[in-house]
């Protein structure tokens, strides 16, 4: 299990090699349905459900592949994990993850 | 009487009513889920954390919170004139301050027990319309995430 975090250390734990930069990310455009019933939600205002969770399903994947390089480098933690998001066309979404692999041991 | 001008007008009092209601309402649950998770501290810095005496680390993990929200159409027709003239964004204000504090809330729950959060990062970004005439930004996302620590007490306190 690879553990993460985002600040520059891992409580209790302490840093025995860096295998620097892992990233992920990933393209997720929204769907019709859901586009269509924020549409209806851009009218009254609130919190748009559909997109939530699909911006964050989309994180956990861009997390996850960020987690499997760090796992071929042989780490057992990524450090310093940040998150970023931009949109590259219209009614799409980047988002993208990038941390430090590291390998920790307790302390 | 033009039917444009109908459709415009319903659209404003159905945004003005219903987008108000809804902000009156996220703000007063934002207020009393902020007071509920008062004893969880977030803090911004990443060092500098002192463990109580005689206490362990046990585990850390990253937890996030997000969340969507759209501006109504009221809203965002106030806005519209406001660029015409530049200034204060009202409007808009509400609507981050709505996001983020939502998101920091949702990301106190998924460490729900957590002994402090440390390195708190709140990202901003809009969705983009897929619409055209979809101007100014129609909804915006905020993230919240940062490093749950658990603390373990070595010599539990006897009363």
């Amino acid at each position: 299990m690879i553990e993460l975090t985002s600040i520059q250390y891992l409580p209790g734990k302490r840093i025995v090699e860096h295998y620097g930069l892992v990233q992920g990310s990933t393209i997720r455009a929204k769907h019709l349905g859901r586009d269509l019933m924020a549409s209806l939600k851009n009218l009254v205002g609130g919190e748009l459900k559909g997109y939530t969770e699909l911006l964050s399903e989309a994180r956990a994947e861009a997390t996850s592949r960020m987690v499997k390089q760090a796992e071929r480098f042989g780490a057992n933690a990524v450090i310093n994990v940040r998150y970023a998001t931009s949109s590259v066309a219209q009614g799409a979404a980047e988002l993208f993850a990038y941390g430090t692999a590291v390998k920790v041991e307790p302390e | 009487m033009n039917l444009d001008f109908i459709i415009f007008i319903s659209l404003m009092v159905l945004g003005y009513t219903a987008g108000s209601l809804a902000e009156r309402g996220h703000f007063k649950s934002l207020i009393r889920r902020e007071d509920a998770t008062m004893k969880q501290p977030v803090v911004t810095f990443e060092d500098g954390y002192e463990l109580p005496a005689g206490a362990k680390f046990r585990k850390s993990t990253l937890v996030s919170g997000s969340v969507v929200i759209s501006i109504d159409y009221f809203k965002r027709f106030l806005a519209s004139l406001r660029f015409l003239v530049g200034g204060r964004v009202g409007a808009y204000e509400s609507l981050l301050d709505r996001a983020r504090r939502e998101a920091i809330l949702r990301m106190k729950y998924q460490a729900g027990g957590a002994d402090i959060i440390l390195g708190m990062r709140v990202e901003t970004s809009t969705i983009g319309g897929r619409r055209k005439n979809n101007k100014g930004l129609g909804s915006v996302e905020a993230v919240a995430y940062g490093t749950a620590v658990w603390v373990d007490e070595i010599s539990p306190q006897i009363t």
